[in-house]
């Protein structure tokens, strides 16, 4: 990659870019895989960035590295089409839209919040976003074999992560605390670190 | 000084989240209420507010926890904290590691870790339940315990009519429409009583 010769992208790339993503984070609604289906109208289709395949490619990629898939996916595509500088429009034009929408419901929050009609209807929703959180894990519950393996590391996981926050249990190392999900986040990584150097043979 | 920590408990939030979205909701909860940045219930109500708004739910959940703590600085630093791990590393797999994220030993690795994601998710959707269940100030530790009734009955509506949903129509219901008709329920249970 280093051997080819620099190629120089124009600012209409950038802007191309930038306004591609911008729509795909303004139009998205729940994130995640809810965008895909924009991001291929628009990467594929409309601008011919990439084939279809080749986003498949970098879907996979995203869903395979830390973070939100829909900011993998639009650093990866800025790259490809205009370099650094195309990653970076492509992955601003991404955030800019929840930015802005965010922060003004942010300032109002507390006033809306102190609404008894508001505060009511939240009441019902706390129950709602359950239903989603259950409905979040039996989603990716099917991307997760059913195998001893995994049922183990479950279970270790489950009882731990019930048990420190019942019973807030914590893990200080100076003035930092540790939190107890991301040692299990970071014990699941170790154990998936021994079984790739246990693993025999040749295509690691 | 708050801005630094807003930006790196994000950092490391953003760094160690696979998967995205949701998955993202244990350590979020871990980290932030133990520092006192959001209480349970504000987190509740804005995974209710950033299913209904656009974006990716990590962007949003970081430009809220940062205004509400450190205002508009506040906020740019926990979502530039967020997205900055995806971005340096995706810029490193585009540039010289695709082939290499083909390799069976980064699926081994991943395969390791998504049960542990999903332990973590079923275990904060679960201390979610709990918490709903009892009363505001009510712990469960403590000797006497305090159900509160009405959001016990309203979950067990929901889940049957989601799941009957799910039988008729053969796909399940949108989560804006779950967060609709659990707001009118909301309404209807816990504010036309007290009028």
């Amino acid at each position: 990659m280093a051997k080819k010769e620099k190629k120089t992208y124009s600012w209409k790339d950038m802007w191309y870019l930038f306004i591609t993503f911008f729509k795909v984070g303004l139009f998205t609604f729940g994130g995640g895989y809810a965008m895909i289906p924009l991001i291929e109208k628009e990467v594929c289709e409309k601008r011919k960035w990439s084939s279809n395949n080749e986003l498949l490619d970098i879907l996979a990629i995203s869903e395979s590295t830390p973070g939100p898939i829909a900011v993998n996916t639009a650093t990866f595509v800025g790259y490809r089409v205009a370099g650094f500088l195309g990653s970076f429009f492509a992955t601003l034009g991404l955030i800019l839209p929840s930015f802005a929408i965010i922060y003004l419901i942010s300032i109002f929050y507390n006033t809306f919040m102190s609404w008894k009609i508001v505060d009511a209807a939240f009441k019902g929703i706390k129950v709602g976003v359950i239903i989603l959180l259950f409905k979040a894990f039996l989603k990716i519950k099917k991307s997760v074999p059913f195998n001893l393996k995994n049922i183990i590391i479950f279970i270790i996981g489950i009882s731990i992560s019930l048990c420190a926050s019942i019973f807030s249990w914590q893990i200080n190392i100076g003035s930092f605390r540790l939190s107890i999900s991301l040692l299990l986040i970071l014990f699941g990584l170790l154990l998936g670190v021994i079984s790739v150097i246990t693993m025999k043979g040749e295509n690691k | 000084m708050i801005y630094f920590e807003l930006f790196y408990v994000f950092f490391y939030i953003g760094l160690f989240t696979f998967g995205g979205g949701y998955a993202m909701i244990p350590l979020i909860t871990e980290e932030t209420i133990n520092r006192g940045w959001i209480s349970s219930s504000t987190l509740s109500n804005f995974i209710a507010i950033s299913e209904s708004t656009p974006g990716p739910f990590a962007i949003n959940i970081a430009t809220f926890i940062g205004s509400q703590t450190g205002g508009i600085l506040g906020s740019v630093c926990a979502t530039i904290g967020v997205v900055l791990p995806s971005f340096i590393i995706i810029l490193i797999i585009a540039a010289i590691l695709t082939k290499f994220m083909k390799r069976k030993g980064v699926k081994t690795v991943l395969g390791t870790v998504s049960p542990i994601v999903l332990s973590l998710i079923l275990s904060t959707a679960i201390l979610f339940v709990i918490k709903m269940a009892l009363y505001q100030g009510h712990n469960i530790s403590s000797v006497e315990v305090k159900f509160d009734r009405e959001s016990i009955a309203l979950l067990l509506i929901l889940a049957g009519l989601c799941i009957i949903y799910k039988k008729k129509k053969k796909k399940s219901l949108h989560p804006i429409a779950i967060l609709g008709i659990s707001a009118l329920a909301g309404i209807i249970l816990f504010g036309l009583f007290s009028f």
